[in-house]
């Protein structure tokens, strides 16, 4: 039956990429229980689930819905100072697993809630402008977090754009963040396994998010949005689902970012971040989800292991994004392409033209 | 006179702005790709000036019309190589492509000459043309750099005008923005036009860049990045794809960029500037003299 | 009552005035032809009926409800489905998919039955999988369930779109160009497509069509536009024989 085949095929690629999450999960435990894990590798495992997150969240975005976010790190930005503010201002007065999961529930909110604000009237806008005014999002963000002064004190709460003088607060006021030294003080709240439950729990949401109704609808208004609207589809909706959901789990992985080290500074999550987090996912396949988890993974680990290349990373990922760019969508390449796997097949009779453009 | 002050510097800040605004309007006029690496051909220019200039001892005209002729081969070079094997690929292949070319300019930068900031050497400062004007008894002061930068905008600006509008190659270009495919079917060489837009944007962009790093001389591989985003704001503010747009653009985001430093935060000003373009795009999504563009179905 | 009654529309763009004032009955269970001349204005009608454009004046009803510049999609969910002149079909989703989507509106559950997989979630999936196959049978396209709609040659897209179209439960179809760029024996084929999918489907169809073959040979009835406007309405022998038709055609006037 041609219906179960169908269902079973994207059931058993999920499947695939949950094995490789868990896999990765129990290699490091296992290196871990031997001893063999470098103490570079193991302060890089909260990052890589952080990294990994991030890259699937902006997949959600750039290669299902299509359009260009040059903003992820500015909703990682939100996600991770409100997150740990709660963090932090709960710290000791609950229990930890609770104050855990607000800052998490809170962090991914409120990055969520910002999706929202920005999405609204920018979804209106396509392509280019979308990326540009996202990129402007990131901007304003770290600005705004940078000159940011909030304390309380037996008074309440306090704010300036200033200076830490500025707030007027009590001897007696706390600073919790001190414009560009950020919030310092964290404490450690990540863990390894934590942020493979949280993996799990974004590839969970996401894969069936696209395996599902909504999804072919946000699938639809990126291959064809004349098309979408056409059929009936609210693109409006869709793209605002598409686009919030991914903010959700970029404040959600900023939490994670965060709250596994002492200090955060808002300089951390600037533009380079957000290229970053592009990188992961055009390497990984553009709308390829398993692809974003590998990339953000190996990406993250690679240049700690190859301590030598780290100058040129960056030069690298510059030139392989341009390549993987040429080689996957440009016309000509692709046609190019075709021929050589037809002459390899050693096939040169003539095939069903897929295609005639009127 | 405070104000006076603040906002004359700020339209000189905004004619940098406009120059660089001039290279995105027009490309996005044309081959319909937001170059992401133009702020950054800016940044390259600046090197040569730097080098020619202040380490060689070159006359400072030479030195820009060096930097125009190298920004111009880098320019056209790097629409040959990485944009025009995508001219017919999704938007999102070509940006991404800009935006990894962009990136590829800051890192052979800092691999060929670090990441610390040199001191750029104004090409105007031993000018005997120019010199800084001293008004109300000294109580304002317009510096050479301020007077040539808005100076150079103007005429740049002119003679761009007069280029597009009475020249046949301008009407190529303006007959390439319209309509490619048609354009192409009425005997316009499409390919050497967009070529042509990619010169001419570079080369502005030279220009931008030795006046930019003139009055603020701090020179770094990321100098053009921050520039070359708001001049695309500025762009998109008056109107993306129109010229005069990219001008009024261009010299509105300098003065309200150097307003809100002078009586908001210094530290906000880059958020504001941001935060204007939202609002724009909210309210004139195709900018202050920008014209509606309609998707045939 | 006609299923659509469209009186007075035009559309304007700029001073140049595209469609005026333009009236179309259509019964239900009609096959009705609009043609005309390149650049009458024909994809203009069909971008005014489907929301793409909103019209300058004049007013559309759709079995009694007025859908006069409503969006694309609150049309769509009104009952007016239509194909494109140039195939706009979900290139990069499997031909299974593309009539899914067209679904959404039909077999409904929302997004967090999806995400949390709740058990509608199976029972709906199934159900579209179904409604879907059957209509692409219809098509015969139901082999070619799973290849990606880029990957179908080109006579089959055309008639994926349709059956993307008809999987919006239309009342009204709109078939732009169906047959161009086929041979006459596809387009016979087609011919015979269309006239059953008007019977199985008990619903009309507006088509816009330059094969006069294939115009004459299935609508009940036709109106002619040039240079936006009507120029003559009738069933095919009268628009054969009509001078003004026929001076339209050959560029006299």
């Amino acid at each position: 039956m041609f219906r179960l085949k169908n269902l079973r095929k994207s059931t058993k690629s999920n499947l695939i990429t949950f094995g490789i999450v868990i896999g990765f999960y129990l290699v490091i435990q296992l290196l871990s229980a031997l001893g063999m894990l470098s103490s570079s590798l193991s302060g890089q495992l909260v990052p890589i689930c952080a990294y990994v997150i991030l890259a699937i969240s902006l997949n959600l975005t750039v290669g299902i819905l299509g359009e260009l976010s040059l903003g992820h790190a500015g909703f990682m930005s939100v996600g991770a100072f409100s997150g740990t503010i709660v963090w932090t201002t709960l710290y000791g007065q609950v229990p930890n697993w609770l104050g855990l999961l607000l800052a998490f529930v809170v962090g991914g909110a409120v990055a969520g809630l910002f999706g929202f604000i920005v999405g609204v009237p920018v979804l209106r806008l396509s392509g280019d402008y979308l990326a540009i005014v996202t990129l402007a999002f990131g901007e304003i963000v770290k600005n705004v977090m940078n000159a940011c002064y909030l304390g309380y004190d037996s008074k309440g709460i306090h704010f300036s754009f200033k200076d830490a003088a500025s707030m007027g607060m009590e001897a007696d006021g706390t600073t919790i963040i001190n414009g560009a030294i950020g919030i310092t003080g964290i404490k450690k709240g990540s863990t390894f396994i934590l942020g493979i439950i949280l993996v799990i729990l974004t590839l969970v949401v996401i894969l069936n998010l696209i395996n599902s109704r909504a999804g072919r609808a946000i699938k639809s208004i990126r291959d064809n949005e004349i098309a979408a609207r056409s059929v009936g589809i609210n693109i409006t909706k869709y793209k605002l689902m598409a686009f919030i959901t991914s903010a959700v789990f970029a404040g959600i992985a900023g939490v994670l970012y965060s709250l596994n080290y002492s200090s955060l500074v808002a300089k951390k999550f600037d533009y380079n971040t957000s290229i970053l987090i592009l990188v992961f996912v055009v390497l990984g396949g553009i709308g390829n989800i398993r692809g974003s988890v590998i990339a953000a993974a190996l990406l993250t680990v690679l240049p700690e292991m190859l301590r030598s290349l780290n100058d040129y990373r960056m030069l690298i990922y510059a030139i392989v994004l341009i390549l993987v760019m040429i080689f996957s969508q440009s016309p000509q390449v692709v046609a190019w392409r075709k021929r050589m796997v037809e002459m390899f097949r050693g096939r040169f009779s003539k095939r069903p033209q897929a295609k005639e453009v009127q | 006179m405070q104000f006076l002050s603040y906002l004359i510097n700020g339209i000189s800040l905004g004619s940098v702005y406009a120059l660089i605004a001039l290279g995105y309007t027009m490309v996005y006029g044309i081959a319909k790709m937001l170059n992401f690496a133009h702020g950054d051909v800016i940044m390259i220019g600046s090197y040569v000036v730097f080098f020619a200039f202040g380490s060689f001892g070159l006359n400072p005209v030479l030195s820009i019309v060096l930097s125009m002729v190298v920004c111009t081969i880098l320019g056209v070079a790097i629409e040959r190589v990485a944009y025009r094997p995508l001219r017919e690929a999704p938007s999102l292949a070509v940006l991404i492509t800009a935006i990894g070319m962009s990136y590829l300019l800051q890192q052979v930068a800092q691999l060929m000459w670090t990441s610390n900031a040199k001191s750029f050497p104004s090409v105007v400062a031993n000018s005997s043309i120019f010199k800084p004007v001293s008004l109300f008894d000294g109580q304002l002061t317009i510096s050479a750099e301020t007077i040539v930068t808005i100076l150079a905008c103007v005429v740049i600006m002119v003679l761009l005008l007069y280029f597009i509008n009475c020249t046949s190659a301008g009407h190529a270009m303006q007959a390439v923005s319209e309509d490619r495919g048609a354009a192409q079917l009425m005997g316009v060489n499409v390919n050497a036009t967009i070529s042509l837009t990619f010169a001419i944007g570079s080369a502005l962009a030279a220009v931008a860049g030795a006046l930019l790093c003139s009055s603020y001389p701090s020179l770094q591989p990321t100098t053009g990045a921050m520039p070359g985003i708001k001049a695309f704001v500025a762009a998109v503010f008056g109107g993306i794809g129109s010229i005069p747009g990219a001008f009024l653009g261009g010299i509105l985001l300098g003065v309200i960029e150097n307003l809100s430093k002078a009586y908001i935060s210094t530290q906000l000003s880059d958020a504001i500037v941001f935060l204007v373009l939202i609002v724009v795009l909210l309210v004139k999504p195709t900018g202050l003299l920008g014209k509606k563009v309609n998707v045939k179905v | 009552m006609a299923l659509l009654e469209v009186s007075n529309l035009g559309i304007a763009f700029g001073g140049l005035q595209a469609v005026a004032q333009l009236d179309l009955k259509i019964e239900k269970g009609h096959l009705y032809g609009l043609i005309g001349p390149n650049g009458a204005g024909k994809t203009t009608v069909f971008n005014m009926l489907t929301g793409v454009y909103t019209p300058t004046e004049g007013n559309i009803v759709l079995d009694g409800k007025d859908i006069t510049g409503k969006s694309p999609d609150l049309i769509s969910k009104a009952g007016v489905a239509r194909t494109f002149q140039n195939i706009r079909l979900f290139n990069d989703m499997t031909v299974l998919d593309n009539v899914k989507v067209a679904l959404h509106n039909q077999i409904r559950y929302n997004m967090w039955t999806g995400i949390l997989r709740l058990p509608s979630y199976r029972e709906k999936e199934h159900q579209m999988n179904r409604e879907a196959l059957r209509l692409l049978k219809i098509f015969d396209l139901d082999k070619e369930a799973s290849l990606k709609a880029s990957q179908l040659p080109y006579g089959k897209q055309r008639k994926l779109e349709i059956a993307r179209a008809l999987a919006t439960n239309p009342k009204l179809l709109l078939l732009d160009e169906p047959a161009a760029g086929m041979n006459p024996n596809e387009t016979e084929e087609l011919m015979n497509t269309v006239r059953s999918v008007r019977d199985q489907f008990g619903i009309a169809i507006l088509l816009i069509e330059h094969d006069m073959n294939f115009v004459m040979g299935i609508c009940e009835e036709i109106t002619v536009l040039d240079y936006g406007r009507v120029i003559a309405h009738g069933d095919g022998k009268a628009i054969r024989n009509n001078p003004k038709v026929i001076a339209a055609y050959l560029g006299g006037d």
